[in-house]
């Protein structure tokens, strides 16, 4: 672990799995990818997130060789990969569709890559049993994939990549045709399958929840850029812009000017002791999220948290919380009060104080 | 900390001159593997077309060669002759006489099998693939025994009372093999855009308070146009140029434009007035399929 | 009636009676000239009208007579010639068009298109009037020999079966998700071993309805066949009209009893195909 994170403290080259360069593809006019840097280290599961039509797809495909960068380097384990087709890659692809051949039984699926890459048959009964197991399918393995639950069509996909031991398993939203109920349990299995078998996992999703719960790390894209390369924590506790905060949870985002570096002011005119990087001037926003701020009847703040005053607009009871709109004059904020820890209920049109503290709060810049 | 030794590098990164260059080689390939049959149909279809379509305006020699020189429009104007006009006519009655009468026949029967359960309605599907695909020839042929003086129909006329039918080499004998040819053609689209209808929305239609005729004209009729179109041109466009029932159930008479323009070739020896008249007979084709792509058609 | 649930739009009362009635009326219409033939080629007369009892004797004759059998050898061999070069080179060329982007794909798409909307006559006349006119240039090919006649038969009718294999693999791959050929490129396969292991299976009932649907129309033709036919290589169909036109015969009832078989065999074997190959219920490749 500590030569991983070495690693990526460095960005170094030789550790990376993954590694891409200025790669930009260019469909026609449309730019699908822009100028994208982006580093895979070994052994991680790293998402790649975004609604659709982000490029998180492309990016996928260019790294498996199904479609080319318009220009940029792609390395693969310090390779160029350049044009090399997706049969002379080191890589494999559990597909949306999981594209099983359907007419061909289980077995010769996932033996498919084992056949052609000339793997001695014995060698290769022994591996694609062994892949059977690992995903659990035994005693399916004359079946066709027509004769198969969605799960278990998942399963052979995934067996079908992860018998050729690639040094890469890229994953284009493998579970995304499946039921809720089956996608958690997949989604823990995944993820310990991975520990198990330590191969770097490349995954795309557009739901939020599936990459926080199994990646390592998470790349959030957005119109063909990377905007956040982040652990699960820090992209959720510090988003770095005002569409990450938005796309990953709930965010409260309170419109902002930096004043000098590390101090914010709130266009009420409240000034935020809060870490900045960007230069004095810039319009940004103060992301909260709704969980983090607590909600009161008026009185003294708690000592450093920051106050608002405001009226109770609309109180919404969703179970484990209420979920209370507050209007505070020039912005109306959304608070999450958990029912966890007994409070005291609000009411439509109660006058409360809201606070929270400045390390829940983080600078987010406007989105170009 | 050397933990991989970077391997040779092979390949240089991606320019854009690189990546046209991989799209280059994958459309030479699409190109390799189109090419056999584009040559093959520029060989011995698009070049005979052509000499077609050079005949049209080619001379007709005192011996009856057609000679490939003095470019000439006669050969058309010779189409506005009355033995032409009244020979297409007649040609053009008969096309929509058997687009209509396969229409009315046809329609009735897809809907019925549409709404069929699945068994019966593949079963039915099958009876109708059946004259489909069989030999055409012989199923004229069959006709020509049943409408023969002593065929089956003349003996059932007699049997009531109507006396001796006749219909062998008249145009009714010709409707009657035209449409028994290309029915099938008829109803296997109108069955494809019947059937694909969302029956809900007749539904939604009587729950509007729509009767059932109402919501027929209203919701079923208009969604089937797609099928009744793509049949139409199916039926007309082969009929219009219709040769081997004509000839075999309306006699040698030199009556339609399909059996007119053999003539011209094989007895008249007029090679110029042939190939003119097949070039507009084939125009006439290409623009009510290109009308039908147009419209949207997909069904051919 | 079990399985429809179209209680209020399926056709009730007079309407329901009136379409059953018509459509058995139809049925009736398409089967009855054919099984009245099929009773005729067993009827021991030589005149239409009456019936003389059971017989084999005409099929005995057709089976003896020289110049049916040739017939049939004529049309059985440019039936199977043309059909397997028409399957190669109308499957290339559905894959060139689906699977490609190339510059003239459009025109090959367009020039695809020309035999199938084009009336026989028309489609006679042309290669009538080409094969009189580049006779000498052909004859000086390799391979080729056009005073044997078969030539002429197997090239024109390649020239429009071409086409309709095209069409039906062509339906065929837009059906297939293309990902399964590019998960077999992930799994290290080229482009041969892709075609040869994932493409060419997948598509294989493509090819056999368009092999199947060239066959019969090979079989069928008459007119395109009687323009370039040479003296001594009459295809039976050719040879059947021409007996057709001078009148109706026991001889004939029992030829055509004979093709109609054939064809209907022919359908028989590719719905059984298409039934072992695909998901039950859906014959609709079978039309063209």
């Amino acid at each position: 672990m500590t030569v991983l994170a070495d690693a990526v403290a460095r960005g170094s080259g030789t550790l990376d799995a993954v590694q891409l360069s200025g790669v930009t593809k260019r469909f026609d006019d449309v730019v699908a990818v822009d100028a994208m840097d982006l580093h895979v280290c070994q052994g991680e599961f790293f998402s790649l997130l975004g609604p659709s039509g982000c490029g998180k797809t492309t990016t996928l495909r260019m790294i498996a060789g199904l479609e080319f960068p318009t220009q940029g380097s792609l390395r693969i384990h310090g390779v160029e990969m350049g044009l090399l087709p997706p049969n002379k890659r080191p890589v494999n692809t559990v597909f949306q569709s999981y594209a099983l051949f359907p007419h061909m039984d289980v077995e010769t699926n996932i033996g498919f890559g084992l056949q052609m890459r000339k793997v001695p048959k014995e060698e290769r009964r022994r591996r694609v049993r062994q892949a059977i197991e690992l995903v659990r399918l035994e005693g399916l393995d004359r079946r066709k994939p027509a004769q198969l639950s969605g799960g278990q069509q998942q399963r052979v996909a995934l067996a079908r990549a992860l018998v050729n031991e690639p040094k890469v398993l890229l994953l284009d939203e493998p579970l995304g045709a499946l039921d809720l109920q089956l996608r958690q349990n997949m989604q823990n299995e995944l993820k310990s399958l991975q520990r198990e078998v330590g191969i770097t996992f490349v995954y795309v999703t557009h739901d939020q929840e599936e990459a926080l719960t199994m990646s390592d790390r998470i790349g959030v894209m957005r119109d063909g850029r990377l905007l956040q390369v982040a652990g699960p924590e820090e992209l959720y506790e510090r988003p770095a812009t005002r569409f990450v905060a938005d796309f990953i949870g709930r965010s409260n985002i309170l419109p902002g000017t930096v004043a000098s570096p590390g101090r914010v002011v709130l266009s009420n005119g409240d000034r935020l002791d809060l870490p900045t990087t960007q230069e004095a001037g810039t319009a940004v926003g103060v992301a909260v999220r709704p969980e983090r701020i607590r909600i009161g009847r008026p009185g003294t703040a708690p000592a450093g948290r920051h106050r608002l005053d405001g009226k109770v607009a609309r109180a919404t009871y969703v179970g484990n919380a209420v979920v209370y709109a507050v209007n505070v004059d020039w912005i109306e904020l959304e608070v999450r009060a958990s029912n966890d820890a007994p409070h005291d209920r609000h009411d439509v049109g109660d006058h409360v104080m809201v606070t929270f503290a400045s390390e829940h709060a983080s600078v987010v810049e406007d989105d170009v | 900390m050397t933990v991989i030794d970077p391997p040779a590098q092979v390949d240089p990164p991606v320019s854009p001159e690189l990546e046209t260059g991989a799209r280059r080689a994958a459309s030479r390939r699409g190109f390799l593997l189109g090419l056999p049959a584009l040559l093959y149909l520029t060989v011995f279809f698009m070049v005979p077309l052509g000499i077609v379509v050079a005949y049209s305006f080619a001379t007709r020699s005192r011996t009856g060669r057609t000679e490939l020189r003095d470019w000439n429009l006669d050969a058309y104007a010779r189409l506005g002759d009355d033995v032409v006009r009244t020979i297409a006519v007649r040609s053009l009655w008969i096309a929509l006489a058997t687009t209509l009468i396969s229409l009315v026949l046809a329609y009735p029967l897809a809907y019925y099998m549409s709404t069929r359960t699945p068994t019966v309605r593949n079963i039915l599907l099958v009876g109708v693939m059946l004259p489909f695909w069989s030999n055409f020839l012989v199923r004229t042929y069959a006709w020509r025994v049943l409408l023969d003086s002593d065929g089956l129909v003349s003996q059932a006329t007699q049997a009531v009372g109507i006396g001796e039918t006749r219909l062998l080499f008249t145009p009714t004998a010709v409707l009657i093999g035209l449409v028994y040819r290309y029915l099938p053609f008829m109803v296997l689209p109108l069955y494809a855009a019947i059937e694909r209808i969302d029956w809900s929305l007749v539904e939604a239609a009587r729950d509007l308070h729509a009767s059932a005729w109402t919501a027929f004209r209203r919701v079923v009729w208009p969604l089937s146009l797609p099928g009744v179109i793509a049949g139409s041109i199916l039926v007309f466009v082969p009929s219009f140029g219709a040769y081997v029932t004509p000839a075999i159930l309306g006699g040698n008479k030199e009556g339609l434009l399909g059996s007119f323009i053999v003539s011209q070739f094989l007895s008249a020896r007029n090679g110029p007035v042939g190939a003119s008249l097949s070039v507009v007979v084939l125009s006439v084709m290409l623009v009510a399929t290109l009308w039908y792509f147009r419209s949207g058609g997909r069904n051919l | 009636m079990k399985g429809v649930a179209r209680s209020t739009t399926a056709p009730t009362g007079a309407a329901r009676w009136w379409l059953t009635a018509h459509a058995s009326l139809v049925y009736l219409f398409f089967y009855a000239p054919i099984v009245v033939l099929v009773l005729y080629s067993f009827n021991d007369s030589r005149i239409i009208g009456g019936w003389d009892g059971f017989t084999f004797r005409w099929y005995g004759e057709f089976a003896e007579n020289r110049s049916v059998r040739d017939a049939l050898a004529v049309s059985f061999r440019v039936a199977l010639l043309s059909t397997a070069i028409s399957v190669v080179l109308g499957t290339l060329s559905a894959l060139s068009i689906e699977r490609f982007r190339w510059r003239g794909r459009r025109l090959l798409d367009g020039v695809l298109y020309l035999p199938i909307i084009i009336p026989d006559v028309t489609m006679a006349v042309m290669l009538l009037v080409f094969f009189s006119e580049a006779a000498d240039i052909i004859d000086r090919l390799p391979f080729i020999d056009l005073s044997s006649g078969l030539e002429t038969l197997v090239i024109s009718h390649v020239a429009f079966n071409i086409s309709f294999v095209s069409v039906v693999v062509r339906a065929r791959l837009a059906n297939l998700d293309p990902s399964a050929e590019e998960a077999a490129a992930d799994l290290y396969a080229n482009r041969w071993q892709t075609f040869r292991r994932v493409t060419l299976p997948q598509i294989m009932p493509g090819v056999i309805g368009g092999a199947l649907l060239a066959i019969t129309l090979s079989l069928d033709d008459v007119v395109v066949s009687s323009f370039v036919q040479a003296i001594g290589s009459t295809p039976l169909p050719v040879f059947v009209f021409g007996l057709v036109r001078r009148g109706v015969s026991p001889l004939i009832n029992a030829v055509s009893v004979f093709m109609l078989a054939a064809s209907t065999g022919l359908v028989l074997v590719s719905l059984l195909v298409q039934r072992i190959r695909s998901s039950p219920g859906e014959p609709k490749e079978l039309i063209p």
